[in-house]
């Protein structure tokens, strides 16, 4: 059967995103510990000011910046794990596999555990912190797997084990200092898209729309990337201009979301595969896709975590775990392969 | 249009510092429009070559030259559309379809970023069908056979539309009718547009039917250069391969090579 052109595949792929997307943040919206109607939503766009004040502090002040965070996150995260799988050729590459993770989760914990003040005026310590350790992990990274002017794949994926490693026993250490901060420092690792706030979301929204057209604008030459180096450096492409490129952008992405909601496990792996299985691998496709994907995957999520043991809430990175392993494993299993 | 002379001035390689050199300094010279097999036991240097000469790697010493054109300086893009690398084992770790697979070699001439060229056109319809791969266009490059994804790496390198093909093995997983088949192909290209055609070699008679030069190369040095009568004979082969051959040739014939079994060689 002849496959239908770019441009269709394009087409169907955004408009079924988007109304995924859609259907997610209403459900966002409206399900949670307090039931809200749609009629209650539809006063809110329309005239705000007839509302019954607790519902609009929910629904505005709570669920909006929520919804918002989580398609943010949802995104980035998706966006970057496409990228990563897309030019380190590793179907187990994810958004973390820089040391991004464990930068910010070192970053958090220094905030929690030693009650740093924020260097970031505009941001409170916490995130500010996490954003500068996922940025510093991800440039020393970098530094490590560096080779002359080549980055081979294998000697970066080792090196983002290794400042992971080191990241990751150092927030261990802390944690052993941490006493009653302790629970701030587990619920961090985590995840979770309770403190969002329109910083949050400002801090996100830049990065993830820069990343997120860099990643589009560079998803020809990642196609290409998927034959090898030598081959794709044959048919055009600066292999190694175009993995600094990737790297850079997806970190970038990763890193703001990380400090904004802590580790959310697995979304960045799953996503992108899920994604591939109904679209195809070309990353024209793929990255807008994903990013659609992630972002009502995390909303629901998101909806879930908040809702099942209401008033207390799960992190959400246990509910994309604990949800998207054993589909994924059902999927893979069913399709017997990743392709 | 004829493609640019393709040249090696002292070229040397090692691939790390103190490893050792897997290219003596050597010169080569490649006319527009000629068809040139490289021939050597394993080891003996070939793929390092033919990937310096494609610029896939840097030379350590020395320089390749592209119409007089120090290769180093020509921008990637550049490069691509006048010469095309056909490396040897492409592994694709994504599940694209073999026209997609063969799209990819229209990169170089893509549309603005090339974010909507589809592989619907018709220099990819034709480097299909000039390989005998039209039928697999919707098929998955994972899901073919060895041969059938050289087959549409060879059409990929194709649709480069670039006058110079260096090849690394191009027949090496082909049975012996689209081993002949690529070579038929690939002498059409030669004569009829005009093409330089490098491709390393395992099959002696393939090399001596088609090639209209032969560069033997041992350990990183050139043994012979010359047309296939001079380079394929017996001792020449038995120093390379350490191998015993028979060779029938003849004026205006090409070399043929036979293999002279081990229980015959001590009578």
């Amino acid at each position: 059967m002849r496959r239908a052109s770019l441009a269709v595949r394009l087409t169907l792929a955004c408009t079924g995103g988007m109304a995924l997307l859609t259907v997610a943040a209403l459900v966002g919206m409206l399900v949670g510990s307090v039931p809200i109607t749609p009629g209650d939503l539809w006063l809110a766009w329309s005239d705000p000011d007839r509302l019954d004040p607790a519902t609009a502090t929910i629904l505005l002040d709570l669920r909006l910046p929520r919804v918002l965070l989580g398609i943010l996150v949802g995104a980035s995260l998706a966006l970057a794990g496409s990228g990563f799988q897309g030019i380190l050729r590793n179907p187990l590459a994810d958004p973390y596999i820089v040391g991004t993770s464990a930068g910010a989760a070192l970053g958090a914990s220094l905030a929690i555990v030693l009650h740093l003040p924020s260097p970031l005026p505009w941001l409170s310590p916490v995130p500010a912190l996490a954003f500068l350790g996922a940025l510093g992990a991800m440039m020393a990274v970098y530094r490590l797997a560096r080779i002359g002017n080549t980055l081979p794949v294998e000697t970066f994926l080792l090196a983002g084990v290794v400042v992971g490693s080191f990241a990751g026993a150092m927030v261990s250490f802390l944690m052993t200092l941490a006493h009653e901060d302790l629970p701030r420092v587990v619920f961090w690792l985590m995840g979770s898209l309770g403190q969002a706030d329109a910083s949050r979301v400002a801090l996100v929204a830049p990065y993830l729309l820069i990343g997120g057209v860099a990643l589009y604008l560079l998803s020809p030459a990642l196609n290409l990337a998927s034959m090898g180096d030598e081959a794709a450096w044959s048919l055009g492409v600066d292999v190694e201009r175009l993995k600094i490129r990737v790297i850079l952008a997806g970190s970038l992405v990763t890193a703001a979301a990380v400090s904004a909601s802590g580790l959310i496990g697995f979304l960045g792996l799953l996503v992108p595969h899920l994604t591939r299985m109904l679209v195809g691998p070309d990353h024209r496709v793929l990255m807008p896709a994903s990013a659609l994907g992630g972002a009502a995957f995390l909303v629901l999520a998101d909806t879930v975590a908040r809702t099942v043991g209401a008033p207390q809430e799960i992190p959400v990175g246990v509910v994309t775990a604990m949800v998207g392993a054993p589909f994924f494993f059902w999927l893979l299993h069913h399709r017997k392969g990743l392709s | 249009m004829t493609p640019p002379r393709l040249q090696a001035q002292g070229l040397a390689f090692s691939y790390t510092p103190d490893s050792p050199q897997v290219l003596d300094p050597l010169d080569l010279d490649l006319q527009p429009g000629s068809f040139v097999g490289l021939l050597g036991p394993n080891g003996s240097g070939k793929s390092t070559l033919l990937k310096l000469l494609a610029g896939v790697l840097r030379p350590v010493q020395g320089r390749v030259h592209l119409g007089g054109e120090d290769m180093s300086r020509i921008p990637r893009g550049r490069l691509a559309s006048t010469l095309a690398f056909v490396p040897q084992d492409v592994q694709v770790w994504l599940p694209f379809t073999c026209r997609e697979v063969v799209a990819m070699g229209r990169y170089v001439h893509r549309s603005g970023l090339g974010l909507l060229d589809s592989g619907h056109d018709e220099v990819v319809r034709r480097c299909m069908a000039d390989t005998g791969v039209a039928d697999l266009a919707e098929r998955r490059i994972t899901e073919v056979s060895g041969g059938e994804a050289q087959r549409v790496r060879i059409a990929q390198a194709l649709a480069q539309e670039a006058g110079i093909l260096v090849l690394d093995e191009p027949t090496s997983h082909l049975d012996i009718s689209f081993q002949v088949e690529v070579m038929d192909l690939l002498s059409r290209l030669n004569r009829t547009r005009g093409l330089t055609i490098l491709a390393a070699l395992h099959d002696l008679n393939l090399a001596s039917l088609y090639c209209d030069r032969l560069i033997a190369l041992r350990q990183g040095h050139v043994l012979r250069d010359g047309p296939p009568a001079e380079v394929l004979e017996p001792t020449l082969l038995q120093d390379l391969f350490g191998v015993q051959v028979e060779v029938q040739s003849g004026p205006g014939r090409r070399p043929r090579i036979f293999l002279v079994p081990t229980e015959d060689r001590k009578a």
